[in-house]
């Protein structure tokens, strides 16, 4: 090969590199063989200790059926790319076609692009979004959406001279009147999510008709399990739904890789950010699908690109969408009820806990917010130390809320493991 | 083939779930419930088990065909690595956020500040954050912190520097961080035209982005020259590091000048590309900008235990949910850890010489505008097919029909009918000796036989979609349901 290319070793290919610029350190460990680096990594993981979890905070722990991981797993689809050819691609492009269809159908919404990042950078795109289709510089956003969401939508924008302004909720809703009040006529979208942070779920569509009114958008944050039950989103009158997609399919993986869905109504279309699958068909006339409405990416229009997203979360969202199938369509009303069977379960059996109170007044799905007779961060570490997550304390996120505890409950949770929760809750009391 | 909707039979299911162990709760009140199910698919799992894998024979992988996709580094991943990241998939990311509970996630946590010092090292940077997502999103976090650097100093600062060779999502995440953009065209040589970036350059620029080798293969001599002129005017220097396989071992962007980084760990570190993600896009950083990472940040404390810095008014705040693309992360420390030091080195080195390989063996059958040795990658012009009516494309169709992903085409932008390839390190030479002698193939059909590659593929369940019907038409959804 050095002879074809006529140099002497492989040292002269990179001449070019002027020899003052050449690495000063390269300081790293020895290579090592399959079977010790399996050793290795056995013995990282090993070091985390496993608990019983009743957390949630926007990653859930849901049953994940074995065609996912096999299905997924398929080389390829796991080691191509960003559909560039279509020909060579019409696998994954069909099946972020059918993603896209799954996401439309879940939430009542007319179109969706191919994924996101992840739930929180989804809300940033839809805020963003917002903005571009109003041409208006003010957000209203709810304080029982997510924390870690707001945060996101808040440094996103740091440097765009947006006003961001936030309304507390009230009884673990939304403060209508308070929303209400902070609309004006340069505000482009009212936020929400729903089920929120406090597992309140709520009909959304007076709000949206106020925010409609006022001349902005709804955005609504989701969580796509609930959708098996809960009133979609698109139904509520929302102009642009997110969501994270880690409960369709996706481990909790420490926190990633999941995937952000985003969908709105056709009129809003080219401000979606990220690819979009289109069906079309060949010079035959066969059907086929393609990247679409491309004129919207940074690969085209740079600077003036819709957003900066190139590649999105494909796998994973090719992961909630085999989920989606295998749960199927009355399979997801099932899981949805399967959820909050075991929620309200374990709402009454710990709300009868002395001194332990139901902090939420309204309905909710397999999140619910209690008020502990004492600090709650202090009461999660005590069980936390026995091995059980019981919930995420709020002090931290919400002011004077440092005896609420947000109580997240799957159907992967058993009635021994509830039972055993509350035993050891009134015990750390 | 048929939808997955459109095998849907009523009633039919896929998965059986468990039966419930608690009481059945009384229904939510019927103005909170939806109408109808959502119109998901209602398929067996045989169905279901078919459909994908017969789906997933409709495309080119790199574990089936060659796939030299310039700027995208389509190297082979080894398989251990998704053993070893499947170990972590049940940890929970709200666990150390709970009081007490990094003791509980010793091992994530150790992963990922590893990671970060691994990357600090390969990169020559002081610290790196994995939280940013993607590539594209490390860029974006990577200007937000210049952004806050420059506030921090109360310097005014209003444009971003980029080459027109660079990658669209240069441009695009400074725009998203609210800078104007300055484009500097190329010189004749390849790189970024030095006399006019010198022109362009005034100190209200707050970052120049550029990647090194750039998007033609070409590592640019001028490189530490342009950080000085940078530096001069108080503009920090962004390294794209999306051609960082070309250098590993040979040069470290911290090392040169650079004061910010990203790194593709789905390119030069070996994770899978997933069909367009996901990928993980680590920022390191040089020390006057470590104030401002990105919360949570991973920290060691003196004890020597891992724990999570979650406050720090300094920082530019939060990018993502949680602390990245764990799972990425976890695939590429193993990538490393397995290659280690001389492995990474060798990485390179056959990356290099495998790209000269194949521009040696092809520049006789293309132009190849800028002829001189490249770095991982080579990109060579269609123009002289061009006479005979064969577009880049045309190439790209005929290559599908014989087995091979094509390499990227029409892009970088300064170059006409562009052919990139980058063939990556894990290629053998009889691999892409057969796939010069189909380049050739090619090359000759473009003179004697035009015609044929403009009926290309032939081979594949379609051709030459129409893409303008998909863009008016905006079909992104099927329906009705």
């Amino acid at each position: 090969m050095l002879a074809a290319i006529g140099v002497a070793s492989v040292d002269a290919l990179f001449a070019p590199i002027p020899a003052g610029l050449r690495a000063r350190s390269f300081a790293l460990p020895d290579g090592t063989s399959e079977q010790e680096l399996l050793r290795q990594m056995k013995q990282l993981a090993g070091t985390d200790r496993p608990v019983t979890g009743f957390i949630g905070g926007g990653y859930y722990d849901h049953y994940i059926p074995a065609v996912v991981d096999h299905l997924s797993g398929r080389a390829e689809f796991y080691t191509a790319y960003t559909p560039y050819q279509p020909e060579c691609s019409q696998g994954t492009l069909q099946a972020l076609f059918e993603y896209q269809t799954a996401i439309c159908r879940l939430t009542g919404m007319e179109v969706s692009n191919a994924s996101l990042y992840d739930g929180g950078t989804a809300l940033a795109e839809a805020a963003m979004m917002a903005l571009r289709v109003t041409g208006r510089n003010r957000l209203v956003i709810d304080g029982s959406v997510n924390p870690f969401s707001r945060e996101i939508v808040r440094t996103y924008l740091t440097n765009l001279g947006v006003e961001i302004v936030e309304i507390p909720a009230r009884d673990c809703l939304a403060d209508r009147p308070a929303l209400t009040a902070a609309l004006t006529d340069l505000t482009a979208a009212v936020i929400l999510q729903n089920p929120n942070f406090f597992g309140s779920v709520e009909d959304l569509g007076d709000i949206a008709l106020t925010a409609h009114a006022n001349g902005a958008l709804l955005i609504a944050s989701v969580y796509p399990i609930s959708l098996g039950l809960v009133k979609s989103p698109g139904a509520m009158g929302a102009d642009i739904v997110v969501g994270d997609g880690q409960s369709l399919g996706n481990p909790l993986s420490f926190g990633g890789p999941s995937f952000g869905f985003i969908a709105t109504t056709k009129k809003y279309i080219r401000n979606l950010p990220g690819r979009i699958i289109g069906e079309t068909v060949d010079k035959n006339g066969r059907r086929g699908f393609v990247l679409t409405l491309q004129a919207r990416e940074q690969h085209i229009k740079r600077h003036k690109a819709t957003s900066n997203i190139c590649s999105n979360q494909s796998l994973c969202a090719l992961r909630g969408m085999i989920f989606l199938a295998s749960v199927g369509k009355e399979g997801l009303v099932d899981l949805a009820r399967l959820n909050r069977d075991k929620a309200e379960y374990a709402k009454g059996l710990l709300a009868k806990v002395k001194g332990v109170r139901l902090l939420n007044t309204a309905n909710t799905f397999n999140e619910f917010t209690l008020v502990l007779p004492k600090d709650a961060a202090e009461v999660a570490e005590r069980l936390l130390d026995k091995g059980v997550a019981a919930g995420v304390p709020l002090g931290a996120y919400y002011q004077g809320m440092d005896n609420c505890l947000v109580v997240t409950v799957t159907e992967k949770r058993t009635r021994d493991e509830i039972d055993a929760l509350a035993k050891e809750l009134e015990g750390a009391l | 083939m048929k939808l997955i909707y459109e095998k849907s039979v009523k009633g039919r299911r896929g998965l059986k779930l468990p039966a419930g162990d608690v009481p059945r709760a009384a229904d939510l009140p019927t103005d909170l419930l939806r109408e109808k199910p959502a119109g998901l698919p209602e398929v067996s799992e045989m169905d279901l088990v078919r459909h994908y894998t017969n789906l997933s024979r409709r495309n080119f992988s790199v574990d089936t065909n060659f796939y030299p996709l310039g700027s995208c580094t389509m190297k082979y991943n080894a398989k251990i690595i998704e053993n070893t990241s499947a170990l972590f998939a049940g940890s929970h990311p709200m666990t150390p956020l709970l009081p007490g509970g990094e003791a509980f996630t010793q091992g994530s946590l150790a992963l990922l500040h590893g990671m970060g010092e691994l990357l600090t090292e390969i990169t020559g940077m002081d610290e790196v954050s994995c939280q940013p997502l993607a590539g594209a999103h490390g860029e974006m976090t990577g200007i937000m912190l210049i952004a806050a650097y420059h506030r921090a100093k109360g310097n005014r600062k209003k444009y971003v520097i980029v080459p027109d060779s660079s990658h669209g999502t240069n441009p695009a995440s400074a725009a998203m961080v609210g800078y104007e953009i300055i484009t500097i065209p190329s010189a004749p040589y390849g790189d970024m035209d030095l006399d006019a970036f010198r022109a362009a350059m005034n100190n209200e620029v707050a970052a120049v982005m550029m990647t090194c080798p750039n998007t033609l293969g070409l590592f640019n001599p001028h490189i530490k020259e342009i950080c000085d002129i940078a530096h001069e005017h108080d503009a920090l220097m962004y390294y794209d590091g999306a051609n960082l396989n070309a250098i590993l071992g040979k040069v470290r962007p911290g090392d040169v000048g650079f004061d910010v980084i990203h790194v593709n760990l789905h390119k030069t570190f070996g994770t899978p590309h997933g069909g367009g993600g996901p990928g993980s896009g680590p920022v390191g950083v040089k020390k006057a900008l470590i104030p401002f990472l990105p919360t949570p940040r991973v920290i060691r404390k003196s004890d020597g235990a891992f724990a999570l810095e979650k406050v720090n008014s300094r920082s530019i705040g939060r990018m993502a949910n949680f602390f990245g693309n764990f799972g990425v992360m976890a695939k590429a420390y193993a990538y490393i850890l397995m290659l280690g030091r001389e492995g990474l080195i060798e990485v390179s080195e056959q990356a290099v010489l495998n790209a000269n390989y194949m521009m040696a063996q092809l520049k006789d059958h293309f132009d190849l505008p800028y002829d001189k040795s490249c770095m991982h990658e080579c990109v060579f012009s269609a123009s002289r097919q061009l006479k005979h009516g064969v577009h880049a494309i045309d190439i790209a169709k005929y290559l599908i029909d014989r087995g091979y992903h094509p390499p990227t085409v029409y892009f970088p932008l300064n170059v006409k009918e562009a052919i990139m390839i980058e063939p990556t390190e894990t290629e053998s030479k009889e691999t892409m000796d057969a796939f010069i002698a189909v380049m050739i193939e090619a090359a000759e059909m473009a003179e004697k036989n035009p015609e044929a590659l403009h009926e290309a593929p032939l081979t594949m369940p379609v051709s030459r979609l129409d893409e303008t019907k998909a863009a008016r038409e905006q079909n992104v959804c099927f329906g009705p349901w």
